[in-house]
């Protein structure tokens, strides 16, 4: 792939290729099958050789408009009509649109008898009329080796199919060949060595009793390839290898946020909430409330109307339902509205491309804006750390590519070290991990959490506390203790302690207030006092002064008396008389 | 191509159809090989038809032909396919089930 990516500026002339149409096989193939040239597909029993050629000629006709001719040794065309029509394809409905042509070829030795010298030119020219007839691009001889059983001279036999891939080549005809595996060889009858262009080898394998198919290419000339073993499956929809997606990161990236569903949870990121688009893990020791918080996104989500996939590997839906209603998670009500759809099983029921090939199914079927899947791991019981790693790096890579918001849960194991370590490594595939565990006090335990990365904003370095009441998660206010943030019963202590404090310094101040009245009042008595003590000498002083009017009236009256009867003297001073 | 003559001694036609691909030498040696069998063993008693695919190719796929030449058994049953140029007599014989006439 690099190497591809590398060449390109340089543009080379690529081999011209076929497009198989078949999910991922084309990514692999970078482009599809060698065009005009044939291809070996060999297998072991039960792979889906014949699936894999009859879907190549179907895709090919309905997706590139490129007619196709499969010539079978094996099945009769009724028999693989009815064998692929659960996949979908009207072999048919083809048939009729000329579209597709199937020659069933019998080979039966017990009636034929060989005498003197043949080819195989019969073989030719149907081919060649069944090519003509339609003007085929595409050819499919699924399995040419049971000519092997019908024809005692093996030297002309092989001769013979030399000629017919050399003619096949010559005739520009896009080819397919199914063979059977052999015994430490690729094909039973060594056609590997007269097809040398393309090799693809499928494989079935079981593991602790876990199927899973696999495809390799195992050669390719004149082009780079994918050299791994990727699984692949066969799906209601045909083959599909995967990784799908996953070979290279070129994604839409959204800058819309979406809320966590706990509204303190938001306050501890920059941006308020996760991207849209974005995957985060929550991580956490048995017990830490991952589901709850799971649930609590999954809720909110659907408040806003939009879309959830829940995956519940531990509890079935009912029991997922009423565990939350109990902490005031309503599911139900979406479950209805069918905004909400939980698909509950065990790991185990399928083998990991199994699960992802259901998740991709379901998602592509019910669209949703997010995806739950609590717990990631237990995925590991199915497979090991690798596969599961490889099948979730391609889930998160998925779901990136759909713009669809990733939430998983994994278990940690406890111990001081690990806490912070998923087993599947996958800390370094997500956006946004969030932590939640124990932490253990004197004689309890509480829980915590806090972000450990949130990639593209800022985030909260601190350790919430949080409890799980009957209306959901509750992040608790950070109390500083005098050696930091204390939880649990320290906190209520703390919080006591701050209560008391609080309490003895507004009774200080309502002290001081009466303090203050009291001496307010008692100035204002004074006052009083002093003012009815004014008015008293002041009344005595206009009394005095009263009587000495009065006294000096009379005084004045009497004079006055005096000077009438005597003879009046009229230059008598009367006013300083009277002083 | 075809010779029909009816023998009442023997009710039984023989049916025998030879495919062969243009003028090969293969193709023209089996197809001396058989009339020289026929008339000598089956005389009076055989319909012989022979099949040039290239002219016909569509007709090869009803007698699930793939080795040219190729002599097919219609009748009598069951279905009887001999695939070569016919070169060694006895096997042809014994692949047609004809008993041979020595003594004629």
């Amino acid at each position: 792939m690099q190497e591809n990516t590398l060449s390109r500026p340089a543009a080379l002339p690529q081999l011209p290729k076929s497009p198989t149409g078949i999910e991922g096989l084309d990514e692999i193939t970078e482009g599809g099958l060698p065009k005009g040239r044939p291809t070996l597909i060999c297998g072991s029993a039960g792979c889906g050789k014949t699936l894999m050629g009859i879907e190549f000629l179907v895709r090919g006709i309905q997706e590139f408009d490129e007619p196709g001719v499969l010539m079978a040794f094996e099945e009769t065309g009724e028999e693989l009509a009815a064998n692929v029509a659960s996949l979908g394809f009207d072999l048919k409905d083809l048939q009729e649109r000329k579209m597709l042509r199937v020659d069933h070829v019998h080979v039966d030795r017990s009636e034929i008898e060989e005498t003197g010298e043949y080819d195989l030119e019969g073989l030719f020219i149907r081919l060649g009329y069944a090519i003509d007839s339609i003007g085929a691009k595409r050819v499919v001889l699924d399995t040419i080796e049971s000519l092997f059983s019908g024809f005692p001279n093996q030297g002309v036999l092989r001769s013979e199919i030399r000629r017919l891939f050399r003619w096949l080549k010559d005739r520009g005809v896009t080819t397919v060949i199914t063979a059977e595996r052999g015994d430490g060889t690729l094909t039973r009858q060594g056609l590997e060595e007269y097809v040398s262009d393309c090799v693809i080898l499928l494989d079935n394998r079981v593991i602790d009793q876990i199927t899973t198919r696999r495809l390799r290419i195992v050669k390719y000339r004149g082009s780079t390839h994918g050299t791994n073993e990727y699984p692949y499956l066969i799906t209601e929809d045909g083959i599909s290898v995967l990784p799908v997606t996953s070979l290279r990161l070129e994604h839409e990236v959204s800058n819309n946020i979406v809320s966590s569903g706990i509204p303190a949870l938001d306050e501890m990121f920059g941006r308020r909430g996760f991207y849209q688009g974005s995957s985060v893990l929550i991580t956490g020791t048995a017990g830490t409330a991952k589901t709850t918080l799971a649930s609590a996104f999954a809720e909110k989500i659907c408040q806003q109307g939009q879309r959830c996939l829940f995956f519940a590997f531990e509890e079935s839906p009912q029991q997922l339902i009423r565990n939350m209603g109990s902490v005031g998670i309503d599911l139900q009500t979406h479950v209805r509205e069918n905004r909400l759809r939980i698909e509950a099983s065990r790991p185990t029921l399928n083998g990991l491309e199994q699960h992802l090939v259901t998740l991709h199914r379901l998602v592509k079927e019910f669209r949703p804006d997010a995806v739950v899947i609590d717990p990631i791991t237990n995925l590991i019981t199915v497979g090991n750390v690798s596969e599961v790693r490889s099948m979730l790096t391609r889930l998160i890579d998925f779901l990136k590519v759909s713009g669809i918001t990733a939430f998983f849960t994994a278990l940690v194991n406890g111990g001081a070290g690990r806490a912070e370590m998923t087993e599947e490594g996958v800390s370094s595939l997500v956006d946004t991990w969030i932590s939640v565990r124990d932490l253990e006090g004197i004689g309890e335990r509480n829980r915590g959490l806090s972000i450990l990365k949130s990639r593209g904003m800022a985030h909260s370095n601190q350790v919430r506390e949080f409890i799980v009441t009957d209306h959901g998660i509750e992040l608790l206010d950070v109390v500083l203790g005098p050696t930091g943030i204390v939880t649990g019963a320290g906190r209520l202590t703390q919080q006591l302690e701050e209560h008391a404090q609080t309490l003895a310094v507004q009774q200080e101040a309502e002290r001081r207030d009466r303090e203050l009245e009291r001496r307010r009042r008692m100035l204002e008595a004074n006052i009083a006092n002093l003012r009815t003590e004014f008015e008293s000498v002041e009344e005595e002083l206009r009394q005095i002064s009263t009587h000495e009017q009065s006294r000096q009236q009379a005084l004045t009256t009497g004079k006055q008396r005096i000077t009438a009867a005597n003879p009046p003297a009229q230059t008598a001073p009367t006013p300083e008389s009277g002083q | 191509m075809a010779e029909d003559f009816n023998d009442p001694l023997d009710t039984e036609t023989w049916e025998l159809r030879l495919y062969v691909a243009g003028q090969t030498p293969k193709s023209v040696t089996a197809v001396a090989n058989l009339r020289k069998y026929c008339e000598q063993h089956l005389k009076g008693r055989y319909k012989l038809e022979v099949v040039d695919l290239l002219v016909n190719p569509q007709l090869a796929e009803g007698d699930q032909i793939l080795a040219i030449p190729t002599l097919v058994r219609k009748v009598p049953e069951p279905i009887r396919k001999i695939i070569g140029d016919l070169s060694n007599e006895e096997k042809v014989l014994v692949g047609l089930d004809v008993r041979p006439i020595i003594s004629k």
